[in-house]
This record gives structure tokens, sequence and C-alpha cells, in this order.
């Protein structure tokens, strides 16, 4: 794709936008449509573009396999870790609720918010993963 | 703590999963996992002990209450499934680290993946058997199929890979039709909570709607737990993957599918609608039958002793349903105890021929020619775990064989029982055919074999021990699998 200088130019211009939407996705998905899972698909989808466009080994260098492994298992864990915090904080597994000592409303608002960064999170890592595997096949 | 048993039955695994990922290989890996698997068996002994004094558990994930939330609910029958499972996942994680280290087709630096994708699959079958939302069940069956289609593709042989990829085409296949089956009960009553289903399906039960939910739901089981004729995906898939998955495959998973068939057409559809109305027992009845009997003669065909033991699983899960569809106390003792009998056989067969392959590298029949000599440790636990496949007295077998054929002949079926006894002698042929080529034949010229580490051996032996143990104290595996079969047969009147 060295050649093509509009679609590295388009890539690079809409590149921000997308990243951008995946957060508004992300945390507007309480009040609006969307969520974590939505929002880790178009994050990776993003990385994907530029991946297609700039080449896999430039994508690997902004994101290494390391980190995505990493984040794999760090948004499973949070979305868990939250679920055992609610345990220790006296609740069931997965109750939001007493996150906040003095207003479950809120403690129900921080909760679903910190589950849902952990699906976007490990979903956007494992579509760049995916996506790493099988361009990296043959190599 | 006490409190939240239920819940932690299913979330240690869960966290131990991602953790492993992050692990470098090694011993550290093993020990995480193996935690893991010890902690859940802990907490599953535990839960069988509270219900067996106070009858049902609930726990409502999340605090919300139970028909609007996802609820946990345990009664003496996922109790001894949750036993089963995390029983067997413990004894061959103990099993899996020298497999893992040395006979799956894996750089070394990706071995840690292995202990996250058995984790996960532990975690998504103690899951569909806790869980008491039906949504829930679909979920948990996703997470527990997807990690072992991973496991499976992990066999040396590259035709594990076509094999996963068949099981994946059938499972897909029987998880869908299992999710449109919900979604047809949710569309009719409202709720995916299994105690409120049960309570409203009689309601609406005379439409084309209920009957359609019912015949996807028994498709899709059906096909999770390779019931003749949908067996198709499970020779391949037990014989290509690496050994301890095949081990911890074949003594859950399809276990774990027939716990769903017994939650669904006993607690939620109800004996009443599921026997009387649909007569699903004369479509199970002829399947089992048949399902026994062929496959017990394609068992004695094989020549790799593997796929010998995988039909002959195919016809293990045929007793089971037969004893289902007997629609009897005794008939459904026999199919829960044959769950937990089974699953102790063929974990210790399937862990025996672990070892061998281990030492020689394949488990062709001529190729273990002479084995028992230089292996007797080995051989000795194939040969009493074939023991007990057969059915011989003073082993698990015999405990379900009995219960099996004592329900056959209440019922005045002679011809069931005669069969149930015919197919053990065909089981016998089979077992047969692998001790005599191990002891009977003279090992290869110049091959020097050992007998397998201790690391594979005690694990093994345990089973095997478990085996005969339960052959003669019978409180574990008849005694709670009659509360169980009690409670199931008892809700739906």
């Amino acid at each position: 794709m060295r050649q093509y200088p509009i679609p590295r130019l388009v890539t690079k211009l809409l590149l921000p936008l997308i990243l951008l939407f995946a957060l508004y996705v992300q945390f507007h998905g309480d009040y609006g449509p969307g969520g974590g899972f939505q929002a880790g698909v178009i994050f990776g989808a993003g990385f994907i573009l530029y991946a297609l466009i700039y080449g896999l080994d430039e994508a690997r260098r902004i994101l290494p396999p390391w980190l995505l492994r990493i984040g794999v298992s760090l948004g499973v864990l949070i979305y868990a870790g939250v679920g055992v915090t609610g345990l220790l904080l006296g609740g069931n597994y997965l109750d939001y609720g007493v996150l906040d000592s003095h207003d479950p409303v809120h403690g129900q608002h921080l909760g679903i918010l910190l589950v849902e960064l952990g699906v976007g999170i490990t979903v956007s890592a494992v579509m760049v993963t995916i996506f790493y595997a099988f361009a990296g096949r043959g190599r | 703590m006490i409190d939240h048993l239920p819940a932690l039955q299913v979330v240690i695994p869960l966290i131990a999963a991602p953790l492993s990922a992050l692990f470098r290989p090694g011993r550290a890996v093993w020990l995480l996992a193996m935690t893991a698997c010890g902690l859940s068996l802990l907490i599953a002994i535990l839960l069988l002990n509270q219900v067996l004094t106070q009858h049902v558990i609930s726990y409502p994930m999340g605090s919300w209450p139970a028909p609007w939330g996802i609820e946990y609910r345990i009664d003496a029958a996922n109790a001894f499934m949750l036993l089963i499972v995390s029983g067997i996942g413990t004894i061959v994680m103990a099993f899996a680290r020298p497999i893992v280290e040395q006979r799956i087709r894996l750089p070394e630096y990706k071995q840690p993946w292995f202990y996250t994708a058995y984790l996960l699959c532990l975690t998504g079958l103690l899951g569909i058997v806790i869980t008491g939302d039906a949504f829930n069940v679909f979920v948990f069956l996703e997470i527990s199929s997807l990690s072992s289609y991973a496991l499976i593709s992990l066999g040396r042989d590259r035709r594990a890979l076509t094999a996963s990829y068949q099981y994946l085409i059938m499972g897909t296949i029987g998880a869908t039709f299992i999710l449109i089956g919900i979604g047809l009960l949710y569309v009719m009553t409202g709720t995916l909570n299994m105690m409120d289903l049960a309570e409203r399906i009689p309601a609406v039960a005379d439409t084309r709607t209920i009957r359609a939910a019912f015949a996807f739901l028994t498709i899709g089981v059906s096909l999770k737990l390779a019931l003749f004729p949908l067996h198709l995906w499970l020779p391949n898939a037990y014989a290509y993957a690496p050994s301890a998955v095949t081990a911890f495959l074949a003594a859950t998973a399809t276990k774990v599918a027939v716990y769903v068939l017994l939650r669904f057409f006993f607690t939620i559809f109800g004996v009443n609608f599921s026997f009387e109305t649909m007569r699903l027992d004369l479509v199970l009845l002829p399947l089992a039958l048949v399902g026994i009997f062929s496959a017990s003669v394609v068992a004695i065909f094989q020549n790799n002793v593997k796929r010998m033991l995988a039909y002959s699983s195919v016809a293990q899960i045929g007793y089971m349903i037969l004893g289902i569809s007997l629609v009897s106390v005794t008939g459904v003792t026999a199919a829960i105890s044959h769950l937990f009998n089974h699953a102790l056989m063929k974990g210790a067969l399937f862990m025996a021929l672990g070892c061998i392959s281990f030492r020689i590298g394949t488990v062709q029949l001529d190729r273990i020619a002479g084995v028992g000599r230089a292996m007797p440790w080995t051989m000795g636990a194939f040969v009493v775990g074939g023991l007990s496949l057969i059915g011989v007295p003073l082993t698990a077998g015999f405990v379900s064989k009995w219960y099996l054929i004592v329900g056959a002949l209440e019922k005045s079926w002679w011809p069931v029982a005669v069969l149930v006894l015919v197919t053990s002698l065909l089981a016998v042929i089979y077992i047969w055919r692998v001790v005599e080529a191990a002891y009977f034949k003279p090992a290869p010229e110049g091959r020097v074999v050992h007998e397998a580490p201790l690391a594979l051996l005690i694990p093994t032996w345990t089973l095997v021990l478990a085996n005969l143990y339960f052959g003669l104290d019978t409180s574990l595996n008849a005694g709670v699998a009659r509360t169980a079969a009690e409670m199931l047969l008892s809700v739906g009147h």
C-alpha cells in the first residue's frame, strides 16, 4: 500500500475518529445503544484498518503481541474482579449496589461501567489477536 | 463466605483461566491451575453436603431476585454433577503436566494457553450444571464448547484439526438448536428461570410453539451428548485429541449434556409432558438400544484403541439414555449413577492410554504388543478400568448395570435386560483384544519401553482405585443418584 497515497491519508484522517467513536460507544453505552462488545469491535477494527494499510509489522510495533496477551486476560480479570469486589464488600457476586457505600444507584453505575470496560478491553484485544494470527500465517 | 460457595464454584476457575494466560511456561502455571481445580472440587464437596441436608440452595447473582435475575440453583442432581465434573477436572489436571510439556502441538511459550482453555472448559461445564437459568445454560455451553474445540485441536496428529472442526460444526448446530428451543420457550412464557418456566409451561403446553421448542431442544442436546445417530463427531474428536483432553472430555462433557437433557425434560417440561404427551421415551428407547448395540460392535473392529474406547463411549451414553427412557426411579437412578461410574472408568481407561502413548507414541493395537510386560502398572490400570467398563461385580461399572437391569425387569422388558447383558459381552471382546495384544504378543525386537512416570501413574491409579472403592461402597454413586432421581421424577407431578 506504500504507493497509494489516498488510502494512507484517509486512514490517517479516519483513525482517530474511529478510536474516538469506539470510546464514545464504550462510555455512553450505559445511556444509549452500545457497550463494551460493540466498542471493542470498533476499536479493534480501527487497528485492523491500520494494519491493512500500513502493514503488519508497523501495527505490531504499535500494538505488540505481548500487550494484546495482557489485554485479553486483563478484561476478563476486571469483569470477574468487580464481581469479587462485590463479594468482599458484603454483597452477592456481581452485586454492584454495594460498590458505593452511600448510594446503591451510583454503585450500579460504577459497576456496569467497569464491567463494560473489561468487556471492551478483552474484545478489542481478541479481535486484533485473531487478525494477527491470520495475517501472520505463512511468514 | 460459605453463602457464596455457589458463585465461587464457577468464579474460581473463571479467574484462574485468564491469570494462567499471563504466566510463563513451567511448573507455576500448572500449580495455579491445579489449585483452582482443587478448590472447585472442595467447594463441590461442601455444596453436596449442604444439599443433602437442606435440599435446595438458591443463589441470586448480583442480588437480583430469582425470576428476574440469574439464579444459581443447586439440588441433589446438579450437586452430584458438580462433584463429577470438578473431581475429574482435578484428577486429569494432576495428570496433564507431562502431557502438556511433551505431547501437545503447541510451541513452548504458548503452553500456558492450554491451562487457560482447560480452566475455561471447566468453568463452562460447572456453569451449565449449577445454573438455574435456561439462557445461562446456553452461555456456559458455548464457553465450554469453544474451549473444548481448541483443546481437541492440540493433538499431535494433524487429523486433530479436522476432528476439531467437525466437532465445531456439529456442536454449533447443536448449540443453535438449543438456543432456538430456549428462545421459543421465552416467547411463550416470558421467562428464562427454570423453576418459573416449569410453572408457566403447562398453561401453554398444548401449542405448536412449545412442541417445536421441545423438538429443537431434544435434537440440540442429543447432538451435544452424541446420542446415536448424532454421534459422528465423537470418535474422531476423542481419538485425535491429546490424551489428557480426551480423558477430561470423555468423562465430563457428554455427561453434562445428559444432565441438561434430564434438567429440561424432567424439571422444566415435566415428566407428564415429556413422556406422556410427547412420548419421548418412544424415540429415546430404540435409539438407545440401536446405539448400544451398533457402537459396541463397531468398537470391536477398531485398531486404534482410543477410537475403540470412543465408540464404547457412544454405547455407554446409550445405557444412560436407556435408563432415562425407562421413566422410573430405578431407571433414572441407573442413568445418573452411570454418569458417575462411566466418568470413573473412561477417565481411568483414557488416562492409562495416555500413559502408553506417552511412552511409545501411539495406541495402535499392533504397536502396543508386549506393553503389558514393560508397563505393568499402566496395563494393570487398563485391565481394572476395562473390568469396570464390562460391569464385573466389585467394580463401579457393575452398580449402574445392576440398576439398569433391575429397572428393565421392573417393567418386564426382558429383551432389554438381555440386550444389556449381551452388549456387556461385546465389551469383553474389545477389552480382550487390547489385553491380548499387550500381554500375549511379543514386543517388537529392540524396543526398550519403560514404565510411565509417577506423575502420570498416580492420577491414573487414583481413578482406578475409585472404580474399586465405589464398586463396594455405593452410598454415593447409587444412594445420592437415587435421591436425585426421586427429586427429578417428583417435580412434574
